[in-house]
């Protein structure tokens, strides 16, 4: 490896690497606005200057030079610090002092940098020009005088997110970010470019002014809104969970997150089910937990355990389908589903459920096959890695299913999964660059696996997968869905699927963990609801008991790639709300059949004893076993009807997001711009 | 030896008795500087940091921007702010209490604060009978910064060319 010296120390760096990465490895922290490591290069902020030998005698900007051998890098000589003093004048010049009211405050790079590398004093009297404010939607709030033109946001929406929406327009003292024509960015990832924003121009519409960063308990967690388990932090203050920032985690979803996972939490504090309910006489009236739990337990012992069926929802914790498994399979029921969309997925080996190239390793693929799917709705992080790929060349990217603008373009073999079967035996160029593809990779959605004919249509897909040497990957919606299935939270001999068990007469007794997303309509079964949202389940419920969303319990969450991922507390269950395992624990004592654990802690002890794959923190298999592709669905009549995506609407896909205002502003501002479309 | 004599003859003559009430005779008549409060008052600096007012600019409008650096900086945690945009955009407290009960009257609120917003006025005669009364908002202290103006911008006035 090449060998620089920084400020006198030999380092040694990996080729292509540029002088600030150089500097950064020698541990000299290097300013810097318009750099970033996930974007192009512009080098238009110059706050990254250093002194470079064998180079010009002047200041050079670092984030813009490729590091060589030999060079000696100047971090902290007259000159360097003469130049940093120059540019932060410079780009003061025109920025407001209104840190007291700027968002940002506090956690700006401007300020700190300001602070760290600036003058003292300001030796500028004229007037500070002023910008327009810009329009950018329901979640982007812009002051525009405070911008500094470092054009990340603009670099992340063209590269990352993939909509030419925001630029940068005129020149000179006229230079503006502009969203051009005044409309929202209809991106899923919007919302990055706050993060990304390294002064107040662009911060949060719907945190305006409510904290400030020094005020707020940071808790690390994972997200639950789709199944790719994004890695966030979860600010809260008091009992008010106030925002959601993604965590750096390279393995899926580096630093990005959708705008579903950082703006659904004001739904936190919405619809929510704070008390124990119990119907009586056709309303619900609220009840103490010992009414509710009495009603329950009674309610079980009386229901023979074959007409006891459980469904467990979207956002369930790991633990919690734990509890429920071992009360009602230790009394004996056999229907218990953790697949409230009927996806047929769920027995044989664990592989055929998972999304084995790992998302990071997608970027590995040359050839990816979209099956009823539109990663951009389904998982909009894992959609933005596709389209780095197909940014840094040859992917092929063909698609069965719905044709939507998935930010990167795709050869489109049909609507109806019809077309999986003509495929083998096709000659037409998809095929034969299939054909010739080393690292082939097939992505079957969520809206595959959920219709009548799903069966044929996996059994065609893994047909397809096993001719062409493809990797399956599943790309599921539901952040429970994985735990569930590991958990073996399916059916078992003679029981009923979750859609058997809300057609009329199917269960006399339903006990639903969160689900929500099933039809309620026909059953005609005692309902006992256990969530944390007033939606559909808790409006068909004969009783209600209340639970913990994600950011108020401990839990286990397994990602569509089978990485089990820990998510923490950040503030406590509202009102008398406990966490779901807890519920569960106790009404095991009622009913009779007390469970075996007091505490989380021999919970988890027990789930890892029984299912050694969720002990396993953090980690995908490094080499998945290969899926027995002939043990895959059932061979059947593949209808031409078309393949949809499981997300109709990205922004109102559970509970938590329909209770909340920004989402639903967000789905309006969204179908507003499908309807200008279409005209 | 002969301090002894000289202590006695000292005792035999009063003189100690004749220092004392010539002592007290002096400041019998000199001028008295116990204050007849609440008759009198003693004179006050202008940065003499009594009651909190929540001032506002001459139109009307309030000065306090929800900036949050008093709430960083109060050492004893007293004040709690609460804030979010106003109808017209602007950045506006909706709840700014000051637990007085907390607060150990250090100033550095005042020091703290940009737009010379919150400050600590002249007023030493906030006594209540309960607790709770001593738990200000801030439609109280607006109140207080109401009542207060006059001799708050005086006193910001004449402390300014130190600052």
């Amino acid at each position: 490896m090449p060998i620089a010296k920084v400020d006198g120390v030999e380092v040694e760096f990996e080729a292509g690497m540029n002088v600030l990465q150089v500097c950064e490895l020698a541990g000299k922290e290097i300013p810097r606005f318009c750099y970033h490591e996930r974007l192009s290069i512009a080098g238009n902020c110059r706050m990254c200057l250093v002194e470079v030998k064998p180079g010009p005698p002047k200041p050079q900007a670092s984030c813009a030079l490729p590091a060589a051998e030999g060079q000696e890098i100047f971090t902290d000589t007259p000159m360097v610090k003469k130049a940093r003093h120059g540019v932060m004048e410079f780009l003061l010049i025109n920025h407001p002092l209104d840190c007291p009211i700027c968002d940002q405050g506090g956690e700006c790079d401007l300020q700190d940098q300001a602070m760290g590398y600036g003058r003292d004093d300001s030796r500028y009297a004229l007037n500070k020009r002023a910008v327009e404010e810009k329009h950018m939607g329901p979640l982007i709030k812009t002051v525009m005088t405070r911008c500094i033109q470092c054009t990340r946001c603009v670099r992340f929406i063209t590269e990352v997110a993939g909509v030419p929406d925001i630029g940068l327009i005129s020149r000179g003292e006229d230079v503006e970010i502009t969203t051009y024509l005044d409309k929202a960015v209809a991106s899923e990832l919007s919302a990055n470019v706050i993060d990304l924003c390294p002064v107040g121009a662009l911060t949060s519409k719907p945190y305006a002014f409510n904290a400030r960063p020094w005020e707020l308990k940071k808790t690390e967690s994972v997200d639950v809104m789709d199944a790719l388990g994004s890695a966030i932090r979860v600010d809260a203050r008091g009992p008010a969970v106030l925002r959601v920032l993604p965590r750096i985690n390279e393995a899926v979803n580096e630093e990005w997150i959708s705008d579903k996972t950082r703006y659904a939490v004001d739904g936190l504090g919405r619809q929510r089910l704070d008390r124990p309910y119990v119907r009586e006489n056709g309303k619900l009236k609220p009840a103490t937990w010992a009414e509710a739990l009495d009603v329950v337990a009674a309610r079980i012992k009386a229901t023979s355990p074959d007409r006891i069926g459980v469904i467990a929802g979207d956002l369930q914790d790991a633990e919690s389908m734990k509890a429920a498994l071992d009360l009602f399979g230790g009394l004996g029921v056999k229907s218990l589903d953790c697949r409230q969309d009927g996806m047929v997925l769920g027995d044989g080996q664990r592989e055929s459920w998972l999304f084995n190239s790992s998302i990071q390793g997608i970027e590995d693929a040359d050839f990816v096959l979209l099956v009823g799917s539109n990663p951009r709705l389904e998982a909009p992080v894992l959609n933005a890695r596709l389209r780095k790929r197909w940014l840094a060349g040859a992917l092929q990217v063909g698609v069965i299913g719905p044709q939507a603008d998935l930010t990167y373009s795709y050869t489109h073999l049909g609507d109806g999964a019809s077309a999986l079967a003509g495929l083998a035996k096709s000659k037409s160029d998809f095929v034969t660059g299939l054909k010739a593809a080393k690292k082939p990779a097939i992505i079957v959605g969520a809206g595959a696996l959920t219709r009548a004919d799903s069966a044929a249509v996996l059994a065609a897909a893994a047909g397809v997968a096993k001719t062409f040497g493809m990797t399956w990957n599943v790309l599921h919606t539901a952040a429970s869905r994985v735990g569930g299935l590991d958990l073996g939270f399916v059916p078992g001999e003679g029981g009923k699927t979750a859609g058997e068990l809300v057609a009329k007469g199917g269960a006399d007794l339903l006990v639903l963990l969160g689900a929500d997303e099933i039809d309620l309509k026909q059953t005609d079964a005692f309902v006992v609801y256990l969530g944390t949202h007033g939606d559909a389940g808790a409006h068909r419920a004969d009783v209600i008991l209340p639970g913990a969303a994600y950011t108020e319990k401990n839990g286990l969450y397994v990602n569509t790639e089978g990485r089990v991922q820990m998510g923490f507390r950040a503030v406590f269950p509202k009102g008398e709300a406990r966490e779901d395992w807890a519920i569960l624990r106790a009404l095991s004592e009622r009913v009779g059949a007390k469970l075996p654990y007091d505490s989380l802690d021999e919970l988890r002890g027990k789930l890892f004893a029984e299912h050694p794959s969720f002990g396993r923190i953090g980690y995908v298999a490094e080499t998945p076993a290969a899926v027995d592709f002939a043990a895959l669905g059932r061979k059947g009549d593949l209808s031409d009807t078309p393949l949809w995506s499981a997300v109709a609407n990205f922004y109102l896909t559970n509970p938590i997001a329909r209770a909340s205002v920004t989402m639903a502003e967000c789905a309006q501002t969204a179908s507003g711009a499908a309807k200008i479309a279409a005209e | 030896m002969l301090n002894r004599i000289g202590q006695a003859l000292k005792g035999a003559a009063l003189l100690d008795f004749a220092g004392a009430f010539g002592l007290g005779m002096k400041y019998m008549i000199a001028p008295k500087k116990t204050v007849q409060y609440p008759h009198e008052r003693n004179p006050q600096s202008p940065r003499f940091r009594g009651e909190h007012a929540l001032r506002r600019y001459p139109n009307g409008e309030e000065r306090c921007i929800a900036c949050k650096l008093c709430e960083a900086v109060c050492p004893a945690q007293a004040i709690t702010i609460e804030a979010e945009p106003r109808e017209d955009g602007s950045r506006r407290t909706t709840r700014y209490d000051i637990d007085m009960v907390k607060c150990i009257y250090c100033g550095l609120c005042q020091e703290a604060c940009p737009v010379d917003a919150i400050v600590e006025g002249p007023n030493i005669e906030f006594a209540v009978e309960t607790r709770e009364e001593l738990y200000y908002d801030k439609e109280r202290l607006l109140d207080n910064g109401d009542r207060w103006e006059r001799e708050i911008a005086k006193n910001l006035e004449l402390d300014a060319p130190y600052r």
